[in-house]
């Protein structure tokens, strides 16, 4: 029954008492299960959230053309420039850090650690009123944008740089026994090995980012959030909304997690897990 | 530069404020999460079926939601079925709900990295499971969870001030709010991030500290 390794350590191989327990357990707790179900339905039905109109209102074209097309349209462009920005910027970062120049080092290590410890909504406050100070004006979609960019280009870097680092020593070496520049067995031998290794992780990094998207709703760009701001603004549908949004959300970096963990058990290396990942509440990992 | 030091000077109280609500955030949430991390690990491990599918759909829920979709779904959302918290106690609460699904799965894999060997050897020794629980595995498995929980301590630290973005007085939104008074943004950008930066980084040495200390106390250490 027990797959996780955890279970046999805590839970004896239940004997014919044991079971006897467990399944008096399992009845105590469905009921338990039950009764909280029920009691949350209740506080939505005792205070009229369970109107039907309340809940139709999802169903009306118009409100999925602003939620799913718009709201969610919106966030995975978001995401995707961001990412495809930040990740690339990040290997750069790793590799700086990495490198004998100490100067280049010690910069990449100090952006680094500096943007990894900085919370996302400090950097858009700071951008959102900094920057018209001194007379850029951004795009609100690059308000957003930006400083997704920044964090999470610190946070890629450390994915990258443990990934370069669980690439096999004797890897290098045979390399460059057999005559390549330093710049060939990077390019050639570790960063591909790299790569496979750090493939999951930046998928948990790519959730990160679809979280971080959500600043949308302080900065005022049409994303999810923003979107849900907007129409509980003109309906005041208001735990309705948040609560489809929130289970939208859940589904989304639900499956990126799920492709995640499919690709590391696929690629099978017990390397990635060793290595420190995004700090993320999940900080992600 | 006079301006910026009467400012600090004049709202030092008020800064004060700040850093304190987003400590108590911070250490609210992370004991939360751990307590609650702890049990919902319990449950996800457990042989009882309905608690193991409690457990995991609440740390898939609790994982997958951003915090900041939470937090807007805890102050604006929870008011709409009559549960009403003061704002500070919003920001805990969506801190640890969120927070303990990811110590959850801390704790479980710190659980799953001992050997079933220890546990069968503290049960042929007749231990009680609270005994086995306290003596054998959580010490051990204390071991491999710190740098992730100062990782997750960290994470919470940062999540924190997303409660600015709800109304909690947290030193981000203090800072924001003296940023529209006094358009000083680089300035006090700086040093809510240094706030956030100097606990960080005091987190990492505090955890450093912790890791060398279990690794010391290797078994037979007298309790």
């Amino acid at each position: 029954m027990a797959t996780d390794t955890a279970t046999r350590v805590l839970f004896d191989e239940p004997g014919p008492r044991g079971r006897a327990t467990i399944r008096i357990a399992t009845i105590v707790a469905a009921v338990i299960v039950v009764l909280l179900v029920a009691g949350a339905v209740w506080q939505f039905a005792v205070h009229g959230q369970l109107a039907a109109y309340k809940w139709q209102f999802f169903t009306y074209t118009a409100i999925i053309q602003t939620l799913v097309v718009e709201g969610i349209g919106n966030t995975f462009l978001a995401t995707a420039v961001a990412a495809v920005v930040a990740f690339p910027f990040g290997l750069v970062l790793a590799l700086g850090r990495l490198s004998r120049r100490r100067v280049l080092s010690r910069v990449s290590t100090a952006w680094i650690e500096f943007f990894r410890s900085m919370p996302m909504i400090l950097v858009v406050y700071a951008f959102l009123l900094a920057l018209p100070r001194s007379g850029l004006v951004l795009p609100v979609f690059w308000m957003l944008v930006v400083p997704m960019i920044l964090v999470s280009s610190a946070s890629t870097a450390e994915v990258f740089r443990a990934g370069i680092k669980a690439v096999d020593k004797g890897q290098w070496e045979a390399a460059q026994s057999l005559g390549l520049s330093p710049g060939l067995v990077l390019t050639t031998i570790v960063l591909p090995q790299a790569f496979r290794i750090v493939l999951p992780n930046l998928l948990t990094g790519l959730v990160s980012l679809l979280k971080d998207s959500t600043l949308g709703y302080v900065v005022s760009y049409g994303e999810l959030m923003q979107q849900g701001k907007e129409l509980v603004a003109y309906y005041h549908y208001m735990i309705q909304t948040y609560l489809v949004i929130a289970l939208i959300y859940v589904l989304i970096n639900w499956l990126l997690t799920r492709l995640a963990s499919w690709l590391q058990a696929r690629t099978g290396t017990r390397k990635t897990a060793a290595a420190p990942v995004a700090v993320d509440l999940e900080p992600a990992q | 530069m006079d301006s910026i030091g009467g400012m600090l000077r004049d709202n030092a109280a008020f800064l004060l404020n700040g850093v304190l609500t987003t400590v108590g955030l911070t250490i609210l949430g992370f004991v939360g999460a751990l307590l609650i991390g702890t049990v919902v690990a319990v449950f996800r491990v457990s042989p009882i079926t309905p608690l193991r599918v409690v457990g995991t759909v609440y740390v898939e829920f609790f994982r997958n939601v951003p915090l900041l979709t939470l937090l807007i779904l805890i102050v604006f959302g929870l008011p709409d079925i009559g549960l009403l918290f003061p704002l500070f106690w919003c920001g805990v609460l969506g801190l640890v709900l969120a927070g303990s699904a990811f110590i959850c799965e801390t704790v479980r894999s710190g659980i799953n990295t001992i050997s079933v060997g220890q546990s069968e050897a503290a049960r042929a020794l007749g231990m009680s499971f609270g005994t086995q629980l306290r003596l054998i595995i959580l010490p051990q498995a204390f071991r491999t969870m710190v740098q992730p929980l100062v990782n997750n301590f960290i994470g919470i630290l940062i999540g924190s001030s997303l409660a600015a973005a709800v109304g909690v007085s947290d030193i981000t939104n203090v800072t924001q709010q003296l940023n529209i008074r006094y358009a000083e943004a680089v300035v006090l950008f700086l040093l809510s991030g240094a706030v956030y930066l100097v606990f960080a980084l005091g987190a990492g040495g505090v955890g450093s500290w912790l890791e060398r200390l279990v690794s010391q106390s290797r078994i037979g250490s007298a309790r």
